[in-house]
């Protein structure tokens, strides 16, 4: 059993990206639980065609704590046979979501979620590790492999970049390794060549490059996967491309994180951000 | 001992910690030495090398200190013993469980009806509340409040620790319950994690009394002789104690703050003449508020021991007119005989006995002279949460030669107490059963040992009683180990 996180900006679209490459992999026949942590708990709306609507946290709330409640109520089976899990968790600005995500993810432990016919275990977490809570998955015994989605967008890669000093502190301490970056393509200038240099600062590798396509909008109103909803598209392929390579993927390090004056000078290599502007942010 | 010796041991038994530590310990250890002769310039001025010892700083990691934290100093101490009042303690079940009745601050009233000292309110945090955040259930809990003791007068929400973690708006629920319960509904940012010591929860839950209880309410029919007792917690009944001088003086006490307190009172105390304050430390704040808000005075007083009780009853006289100095001096002269009856019985048993303290708030300095007046001495003492103006105020009541200690350690405590050999340690219930297993008479200074009150004429018998009990128990003739030539 492979356990991967999925992280990355906000909005960048690890959800979509996820379920999409899952899907690739559960047509290619693997076994895959999906854990999404995140209290909005959109982490497996493509797999189910809906949203789920029993998280753990939620459950536990109703009936009093998670003693009370039965595994097979929070896991559900989508798309192939894909097993689906939310932590749930509170609104924004009340009570600790990261406290939400730790105790879903030991509820999934001990009531024995991971099964051993699992081949892939794909943890969906909220943007920003903003919490002790939300590092939960890079934590020792749970994922071994990270592979961050990013795009051509400076906040994007400022966020892979600060992803990376935070495995860097669990390589040491839980053996977590880099699998690389996804680039989920903003139509960014130069955006190949600007990932793929990044990667290259980041000790990785641009495992793929997922070029825009209305596609997916369409579909992710339909709540499916490209792979389910248009199954010969072009995007299609891609997403199975994706799967593939993470599949075979033997390229795992401890990532080099880069300073913000490095990061910036990247973005001026590639004609991102013109020498003045560079300036002013660094002033 | 000699003082120069004395010295030598602290800077012999803190090579124990590493280099950084050994110097930090040592800014908090001093011995009061003999002031240099005073010049003419200097006169008035603190002229000794102790004052300037470190407090109110930060504990070091892995040291055995004994300072509590921010709720214990707001809900154990200043809140707690409001008696009209449900004190919630708001977070998971062990802080309130594990600080149930710990203080023994009495209280009147029937309990359930106007007293709600002896009860423990938790709101019992379980995960999906830290996940959720506790703000309905706190809303639950303020209506069951309502519903189930209809007679509680407010309900006051001492925050744990986790409650700032997760951001609760406590506030705006406790808004929304005083409102909806028409009820005084107060939250207490009290946190543990907040500050070095209880100290800093002292300082909140004077500012959260000053937000929304002081001045809320009218004295109906202020006099000239009303006062306020700001700081007696009524440990063992000292506050009925101290309360009962105050008053054969001729003062009104209007308000208790907050030993067998309402809140109703303290709401009014506003319109008193004058605060008399025996706790210092833990209610300086308030008092000093209501000096600059109300231009209400303040004075500090100490009524442990007949000697202090007497300088004192004169000094709070001395603030009124002709007709309280002159009811001061019948109570002193009412209380002489039995207060020389008290000493006549125990200084012949009790004299030249030496004491080492480690309290709190104010026992460090006020309980001196109620042991100087039985002929003990003082050796050693310090404060676990004391401030600079603790130490200031309480040099000049020691004598040169005395040790004194901030948040000592325990084994500081441990080895000063071997060196130095005193005949009784009077400290609280983390020492007490340390020191009675190294063969040392003990007696808790917090508590009183289940005892009290201590304070006034009606507390210094049962000091003195007490004192002797500990320290001449024959017990301690009978700790002697096997392998040991003769007792200690």
């Amino acid at each position: 059993m492979r356990q991967i996180a999925i992280y990355g900006k906000g909005g960048i679209g690890k959800s979509t990206t996820t379920q999409n490459l899952v899907a690739g992999l559960a047509e290619a026949g693997k076994k895959v639980l999906i854990v999404g942590c995140d209290p909005k708990a959109d982490s497996t709306r493509l797999m189910l065609h809906a949203k789920a609507q029993t998280t753990v946290m939620d459950l536990a709330r109703d009936r009093g704590g998670v003693e009370e409640l039965e595994l097979g109520e929070v896991l559900m089976t989508g798309y192939r046979g894909v097993k689906c899990t939310e932590s749930g968790g509170p609104e924004p600005g009340v009570g600790c979501a990261g406290r939400g995500v730790i105790t879903a993810i030991n509820f999934l432990e001990e009531n024995g979620a991971y099964t051993p016919d699992l081949d892939f275990v794909f943890y969906d977490v909220l943007g920003d590790v903003v919490c002790g809570g939300f590092a939960m998955p890079m934590r020792e015994k749970k994922a071994q492999e990270i592979y961050i989605v990013t795009s051509g967008e400076m906040m994007a890669m400022y966020a892979a970049n600060n992803i990376c000093k935070g495995i860097v502190k669990y390589a040491v301490s839980g053996g977590i390794r880099l699998g690389g970056l996804i680039c989920n393509s903003r139509k960014v200038d130069k955006e190949y060549e600007l990932i793929a240099a990044l990667a290259d600062k980041l000790g990785t590798h641009l495992i793929h490059f997922v070029p825009r396509d209305n596609v997916v909008q369409r579909a992710e109103l339909k709540r499916m996967t490209v792979i389910e909803y248009e199954p010969q598209a072009n995007q299609a392929d891609e997403y199975r491309t994706l799967a593939r390579k993470i599949s075979e993927n033997k390229n795992l390090v401890i990532p080099t994180p880069m300073t913000m004056d490095e990061l910036e000078e990247l973005l001026i290599t590639y004609g991102f951000m013109d020498a003045e502007a560079g300036a002013a942010v660094r002033s | 001992m000699k003082t120069t010796e004395v010295k030598d041991f602290i800077e012999e038994l803190l090579r124990a910690y590493p280099e950084k530590a050994r110097k930090n310990r040592a800014s908090h250890i001093a011995v009061k030495e003999a002031e240099p002769e005073v010049t003419a310039e200097d006169a008035g001025a603190p002229n000794c090398g102790t004052c300037a010892i470190k407090s109110n700083v930060k504990s070091i990691p892995g040291v055995m200190t004994a300072r509590g934290c921010a709720y214990a100093g707001s809900k154990g101490v200043v809140w707690g013993p409001i008696r009209d009042m449900v004190h919630l303690s708001h977070g998971p079940v062990g802080c309130g469980y594990y600080s149930w009745s710990t203080r023994r601050n009495l209280a009147q009233g029937k309990p359930g009806v106007d007293n709600f000292v002896p009860f423990q309110f938790t709101s019992d945090f379980q995960e999906k509340d830290i996940v959720y955040g506790g703000a309905q259930k706190l809303e639950e809990i303020c209506r069951e409040i309502k519903t189930l003791f209809p007679e509680a007068k407010g309900i006051s929400i001492q925050s744990e620790c986790p409650i700032g973690l997760i951001g609760d708006d406590i506030e705006a629920s406790a808004k929304a319950m005083q409102k909806e319960l028409d009820l005084p509904v107060i939250p207490v940012r009290c946190e543990g994690f907040r500050g070095v010591s209880q100290s800093l929860g002292h300082h909140i839950a004077n500012d959260s009394i000053r937000d929304h209880v002081l001045g809320k309410g009218k004295l109906p029919d202020p006099g000239p002789y009303d006062v306020a007792i700001i700081g007696d917690y009524n440990i063992g009944g000292d506050a009925w104690a101290s309360r009962k001088i105050i008053e054969e003086m001729g003062l009104r006490v209007v308000a208790m703050w907050s030993g067998d307190g309402q809140i109703e009172t303290m709401k009014q105390t506003h319109s008193v003449k004058i605060n008399l304050i025996h706790c210092y430390r833990s209610m300086n704040y308030i008092a000093r508020h209501m000096e600059e808000e109300y231009g209400i005075p303040w004075m500090e007083y100490n009524f442990f021991g007949p000697t202090k009780i007497e300088a004192s009853v004169r000094a709070i006289a001395a603030r009124f007119d002709g007709r309280i100095q002159e009811n001061a001096e019948k109570v002193i002269t009412k209380y002489k005989p039995a207060m020389e009856a008290v000493v006549s019985k125990y200084r012949p048993r009790l004299k030249g006995k030496r004491v080492m303290l480690y309290v709190g708030g104010l026992r460090p300095r006020h309980v001196i002279g109620a042991y100087e007046d039985l002929g003990m001495d003082i050796i050693g003492t310090g404060y676990e949460f004391g401030h600079a103006d603790d130490y200031q105020r309480t040099l000049p009541q020691v004598g040169d030669g005395t040790v004194i200690y901030d948040d000592v350690s325990e084994y500081e405590m441990e080895e000063l107490v071997r060196k130095l050999m005193p005949d009784l340690v009077a400290s609280g219930i983390k020492e007490k059963y340390v020191f009675q297993k190294m063969g040392f008479a003990f007696r808790q200074m917090h508590s009183w040992d289940y005892s009290g009150p201590y304070h006034g004429y009606d507390g210094f018998p049962i000091f003195a009683r007490d004192m002797d009990m500990a320290i001449n128990s024959p017990t301690w003739k009978l700790v002697r180990a096997p392998w040991e030539k003769e007792a200690r």
